[in-house]
């Protein structure tokens, strides 16, 4: 096992108190799989990534679990030791290819810099190298853009770049957090495609967040579905389309447009909204907004336990279909 | 009709194949010097500096030689006459810039690195790190600072470096605040967070990263700060807390203009060092305008 989370807790600090955003979260990544992590907003799939990687500022911090990563647990890592794991062993694309690149140095300054914080590589061999990564990455006439200010580049590019510069120190574990979703449609496909070659070559792991199944679909050989900061759903990619079992998954399954679908049919929608961190309801987190909730749903919370050989999930219903019925109807 | 096809043609034309994409420093300095008292006012400063280094050549005589002509009107041998006890005044002019420049440019130096240092560490350390060192600028800021000059130089004694660390000291407070300001908002930006992902140390993303993005606003400011510590330098010597006679000021030069006779009668006296305050306030301030707009990232 590459990484493996047990039972971590996140916490933040606020004004009205400590706010935990990630309750609990468990799972595994191996060599070279891509896991991918998927919820709406708010439900601390970033969360959980920053965790790994302690990018938590000053209000947050790992309450309680162990982040295993290699045999180490990177929640007890000094801040020195975790430094040389960041960038290096595990590296992290983001969200924002526009402002993920310092606009006051060029794209080889910053190529460079990364090389050289992680590699023995100095000077013209160092700069020869990021010319090399830059040409992995598919930008044309690397050369050339190594003396280019990020402001000169359109967000295609600048992922690319990004992604250049987190594959230079060959990490064992990318994290991508929703690395296309501020790109057109026609770009995030060739980012997709890029991604999936260099994992071929260069045999990283990925843990890949997003809220587009049609990137999961895509990309990822697990899944870990989350919500309101638990793991609701975990399983392979195909049992989860074929054969979702939390109302929450099957839910983001309905709310993908088809397109075959007819003009009249409106898509599906989960009704109402992840709830605020400070109130969370009683029993399943899911259940306000869950068609299948039942009296036992509200009064007692369902852990996370496999209904299949490999498939994990989090919900009275899945676990104990003939008692969950049984409530239901005494509840009506 | 032509223009809009050459405007077709220019759009087709990719971005990836123009050549040698401009760096950040040419498209400041092409901004700078569409600026045209800009680059009047830079060319002044230039040769203030110039005439502050070279003045011992430049000089026809010696600032403090006193010679039998006193108060005499401009001639082919003293071209701006000579003062009350007889020394040339271009010459002392001259030499005077070189206290200017030495106030101006030591002061801000001093003050600047300074502000900068603390700025940047009390943003990033935050918490009560940052209170304390804010609550601190606050006192300075509120001191009635010319006051405040005016007793420490009498205790510590008017020379040109008490008076370039008395005016360092109650300066350093605004750039203090303008670098904590910006390195606040620096911290949350994604290439900050982008840089600690990939592992540099923390004195490394505060001067590599966080100080060269800060940068714009401490240079206008710093430009300002030249200007204002030459007015507070001649505003002390006029008062004669500043630099002291023999050696020259523009500042000490013109308290010699005090009385009304001189201001009538013997202009060569108050005039010239008048001249050369307003014209180098006016042209540093010009410089600092001038970076301004070169330096706003909105443009």
């Amino acid at each position: 096992m590459l990484l493996e989370l047990k039972d971590m807790k996140t916490v933040f600090k606020t004004d009205r108190g400590e706010v935990t955003s990630v309750d609990g979260v468990s799972l595994r990544v191996g060599k070279g799989e891509t896991i991918g992590i998927v919820g709406e907003s708010g439900c601390g799939k970033s969360v959980t990534s920053l965790s790994i990687m302690r990018l938590l500022g000053k209000s947050g911090r790992i309450k309680e679990g162990e982040i295993l990563f290699m045999g180490q647990d990177l929640a007890k890592l000094p801040e020195a030791e975790l430094r040389l794991i960041r960038g290096g062993d595990i590296a992290m694309i983001f969200q924002e290819p526009m402002t993920s690149l310092n606009p006051v140095f060029t794209i080889g300054n910053q190529l460079t810099e990364a090389i050289q914080l992680h590699t023995d590589l100095r000077g013209k061999a160092a700069a020869g190298y990021a010319v090399q990564m830059l040409e992995k990455v598919g930008i044309p006439r690397p050369e050339a853009m190594m003396k280019s200010y990020p402001h000169s580049l359109s967000g295609g590019m600048r992922q690319r770049v990004m992604i250049a510069m987190a594959l230079s120190c060959k990490p064992k574990l990318l994290i991508a957090d929703e690395p296309t979703t501020a790109l057109d449609v026609t770009i995030q496909a060739q980012i997709l495609n890029l991604m999936k070659e260099l994992r071929e070559e260069m045999g990283a792991s990925i843990m890949l967040i997003t809220h587009d199944l049609g990137v999961i679909a895509e990309m990822a050989d697990k899944v870990v579905v989350m919500y309101a900061g638990q793991v609701v759903e975990e399983t392979d990619v195909f049992t989860l389309f074929e054969q979702p079992l939390h109302p929450y998954t099957q839910g983001l399954m309905k709310s993908i447009p088809h397109i075959e679908a007819e003009a009249e049919e409106t898509l599906a929608s989960i009704p109402g909204a992840v709830p605020p961190l400070t109130n969370m309801p009683k029993g399943c987190r899911f259940q306000p907004r869950c068609a299948f909730a039942a009296a036992r749903c509200q009064a007692e919370a369902p852990a996370l336990l496999p209904v299949q050989e490999g498939h994990d999930v989090r919900c009275w219903m899945a676990q104990e279909p003939e008692q969950w019925k049984v409530r239901k109807e005494e509840a009506v | 009709m032509s223009a809009v096809q050459s405007k077709v043609a220019g759009g087709a034309v990719l971005p990836l194949q123009q050549d040698a994409p401009e760096g950040v420093f040419r498209q400041m300095s092409r901004r700078f010097l569409k600026h045209r008292l800009a680059v009047a006012g830079l060319a002044v400063t230039l040769m203030l500096i110039f005439i502050a280094v070279f003045a011992p050549w430049l000089a026809p005589h010696s600032p403090y030689e006193v010679t039998a002509e006193f108060s005499a009107a401009p001639s082919s041998v003293h071209w701006l006459g000579t003062d009350q006890v007889g020394r040339d005044v271009l010459s002392r002019l001259i030499y005077a810039t070189r206290v200017a420049v030495t106030v101006g440019f030591g002061t801000v130096a001093l003050y600047v690195t300074f502000g900068t240092i603390v700025g940047l560490w009390s943003a990033y350390a935050g918490g009560w790190v940052d209170m304390i060192v804010m609550r601190i600028t606050d006192v300075f800021m509120a001191f009635p600072y010319m006051m405040v000059i005016l007793v420490v130089v009498s205790v510590l004694g008017p020379t040109l470096w008490t008076l370039v660390l008395v005016l360092a000291l109650f300066s350093w407070p605004s750039i203090a605040r303008l670098v904590r300001g910006s390195v606040l908002t620096l911290k949350q930006m994604d290439y900050i967070k982008a840089g600690v992902s990939l592992g540099l140390s923390t004195p490394r993303i505060v001067f590599r990263h966080i100080l060269p993005n800060a940068l714009a606003p401490i240079i206008v400011n710093a430009t300002f700060g030249v200007a204002a510590a030459i007015m507070a330098e001649s505003g002390l010597s006029f008062l004669g807390m500043g630099v002291q006679p023999p050696t020259a000021s523009w500042g000490n030069m013109l308290t010699d203009a005090q009385s009304i006779s001189v201001m009538t009668d013997q202009p060569w006296l108050w005039l010239p060092p008048g001249i050369m305050i307003l014209v180098t306030v006016l042209a540093i301030n010009f410089v600092g305008d001038g970076l301004r707009d070169a330096l706003d990232p909105k443009q």
